[in-house]
């Protein structure tokens, strides 16, 4: 056993963490700050015997993993906000034909070109509603390199239990900042494979027609099954239907499968919350603060607790129900105008008591940008 | 094997009109994938969106029905992630060259082994009748009530430039050449482009006063020459048809093979 201990960008360590889950393909194009997994992926994964491409744009980027998914393979892309935006037809793709793919959204300032080199998380709400139409999805996030490698390998066993897309939301600091990191064992972590059909050649197989627990099972293109896939409404074959009776019941698959598993989904860490009379909730880069300022305030002795999210879609009701009820105050720590802290406040029962802790100048939010915020809560002015 | 064993008869009636240039097509790539006697589960076709893209539900291979535009990406991914698979992508022309412009000549620069049949009817058809980048000036398209201004693209010129190492064009006129232009175009180890010169009555013959299919068809006929025929030499208008490329040169995912090689990975 060689060192398991690395001291790497985070950018490098959702690549670990992607051979590590079995990854075979990966498309993508350049764009700070995510080029490093491009970077990285384009000299280890040959090395593998798995296949990286350098495609156009983003669009056929996106597009490129959904075909490889299709022959059986783990797939992976990975840009930031102008990418990801043209990335969102093809997503809506992969959410309609149920196919498991990972994108990896690195996020820096927008709109637009917006701030290249600079910390942001205000892809909160693209990666919940970016593509067109009713849908739901997965998110998940991390605020240290340990848990960009947990999510990422959460992100591929996701995306194979649900036949999903998967979004990792990462952020400038977290993907380019160097820290270190513990390698698990082979083995360590559980790796979700891809659910198979049993149903033999020469019988026929509906590839749409959910289990009834409402998984899927897959049948490689390739292999004996030749079926249909679209993005268009479709029956069990995966053959186009404008039947309503079709059209609703594959919407409403589409949203249970994953909004129904919420629960299972949910991935956070909860720090002091047993006896906290005040609750911070963050995630991502943020969380790092978040966390800085509520333990110097434990050790004054403040009734301060941390909720770090990891799970953002679906969105944890229950989780921030369970953990913020009777909470004096409950302050939403985040770099963007508050697009996590809209839906805490849909979530408790008081969201008079919701307070927003932000920075969105494309500096990182520093624990003096948050004790701030927490002053000016109690009346103390700044 | 007969057309019939590679139709999914289940799937029939099809959605196109009477008379219309894309059952003309799946009939002759049928003809031609018969007589390659591979086996049907080593058959993927991608399509994007378009009248011309439904081809793909009505065969009996792998298929995937994709995005307006973006079927050679798709197709790259699944080609390039299992080589072995022969991977057909029928398009339209506003498929193949407006909207999916850019993948098509980034497919054909890396020679990465598909083939790629552009069903050119010079109209938006599912649409309704809009001008393409192949309709050509002084059309009429709903698009363009006062007659089209747009230069069209040359398909062969554009693939060939691209860096296409098997280049065709033929019509559903001639439906013998068409059958065997594909078959060779599906058996190349690189990037074919097959132009077939297809027929929109409905909507392309309708507006511009081209008569029904047989007279769009005969048009065909009557404007079209072997490749360097004399006919070519006395009328320079005409269109020509035939192979205009056919290249060897090295395929993209077996050079992918020999990067795997270099970094010590097996495949
Ligand atoms: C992103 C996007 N833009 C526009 C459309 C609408 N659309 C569907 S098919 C089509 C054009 C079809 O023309 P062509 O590709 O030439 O094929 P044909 O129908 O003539 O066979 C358009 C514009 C779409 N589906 N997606
Ligand atoms: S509209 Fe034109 S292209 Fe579409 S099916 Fe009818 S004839 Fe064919």
């Amino acid at each position: 056993m060689g060192s398991q201990v690395k001291f790497i960008q985070g950018n490098e360590v959702c690549v670990e963490a992607a051979l590590y889950a079995g990854l075979d393909f990966f498309a993508g194009y350049p764009i700070t700050p995510s080029t490093e997994i491009a970077e990285h992926l384009a000299y280890r994964l040959p090395q593998a015997g798995g296949k990286f491409i350098q495609m156009e744009d983003e669009i056929a980027s996106m597009c490129a993993i959904i075909g490889a998914s299709l022959t059986g393979q783990k797939v992976l892309t990975a840009t930031s906000g102008p990418g990801f935006s043209l990335m969102q037809e093809a997503l809506g793709y992969a959410v309609m034909a149920e196919i498991p793919c990972v994108i990896v959204n690195v996020q820096r300032g927008g709109p637009s070109t917006g701030i290249p080199t600079h910390i942001s998380q205000g892809d909160v709400n693209q990666a919940r509603w970016g593509t067109h139409g009713d849908h739901a999805i997965i998110a998940l996030t991390a605020s240290n390199h340990q848990d960009v490698f947990a999510m990422t390998v959460e992100a591929f066993n996701m995306a194979e239990t649900y036949r999903t897309p998967v979004v990792l939301l990462f952020d400038e600091v977290v993907g380019h900042m160097r820290e270190k990191l513990i390698l698990p064992q082979t083995n360590e972590i559980p790796l979700v494979k891809r659910l198979k059909t049993s149903v033999d050649g020469g019988v026929d197989y509906h590839p749409y027609l959910a289990r009834e627990d409402g998984r899927l099972p897959m049948s490689d293109f390739g292999g004996v099954h030749r079926y249909n896939v679209t993005g268009l409404y479709h029956d069990m074959w995966g053959f186009p239907s404008d039947n309503p009776k079709i059209v609703h019941g594959l919407l409403r698959h589409l949203v249970d499968k994953i909004e129904s598993n919420a629960d299972t989904i949910a991935r956070y860490k909860e720090h002091y919350l047993e006896d906290a009379k005040k609750v911070l909730i963050s995630y991502g880069a943020s969380a790092r603060s978040a966390l800085h300022v509520v333990n110097t305030l434990r050790q004054k002795g403040q009734k301060y607790g941390l909720l770090e999210l990891q799970t953002l879609w679906p969105f944890p009701h229950q989780v921030i129900r369970d953990r913020c009820n009777g909470a004096e105050h409950i302050i939403v720590v985040e770099m963007n105008l508050g697009q996590i802290c809209r839906e805490v406040k849909n979530a408790v029962d008081h969201p008079d008591r919701v307070f927003l802790a932000n920075r969105v100048d494309g500096v990182f939010i520093n624990p003096s940008d948050i004790r701030q915020t927490l002053r000016l809560i109690q009346g103390r002015g700044v | 094997m007969s057309v019939k064993d590679y139709i999914r008869e289940r799937f029939f009636p099809h959605i196109w009109c009477a008379g219309c240039g894309h059952g003309i097509v799946l009939n002759n790539l049928l003809r031609a994938v018969g007589g390659l006697g591979m086996s049907k589960n080593e058959i993927v076709m991608v399509s994007g969106i378009g009248c011309s893209s439904r081809i793909s539900g009505y065969v009996d291979f792998h298929t995937l029905h994709t995005l307006h535009g973006r079927a050679l990406a798709f197709a790259t991914g699944v080609k390039l992630s299992k080589p072995e698979l022969n991977v057909i992508v029928p398009m339209g022309d506003g498929d193949a060259l407006a909207i999916g412009g850019n993948h098509f000549i980034h497919a054909a620069r890396r020679n990465i082994a598909m083939t790629a049949i552009v069903m050119n009817n010079r109209i938006y058809g599912m649409t309704g009748g809009q001008y393409s980048p192949l309709s050509g000036p002084g059309k009429l398209a709903t698009t363009a009530p006062y007659r089209n201004i747009d230069q069209d693209f040359d398909i062969v010129k554009l693939a060939k430039a691209a860096g296409a190492t098997f280049v065709a064009r033929t019509t559903t006129y001639h439906i013998q050449q068409m059958a065997d232009i594909l078959r060779q175009a599906i058996l190349h180890d690189g990037f074919s482009v097959v132009e077939i010169l297809s027929q929109c009555p409905t909507y392309f013959g309708r507006r511009n006063k081209l008569g029904n299919a047989a007279d769009m068809m005969k048009f065909f006929k009557d404007n079209t020459t072997p490749i360097g025929s004399k006919a070519k030499k006395e009328n320079p208008e005409l269109t020509e048809r035939g192979i205009f490329v056919q290249n060897d040169l090295p395929e993209y995912c077996a050079e992918y093979d020999k990067i795997i090689k270099k970094a010590g990975g097996s495949c």
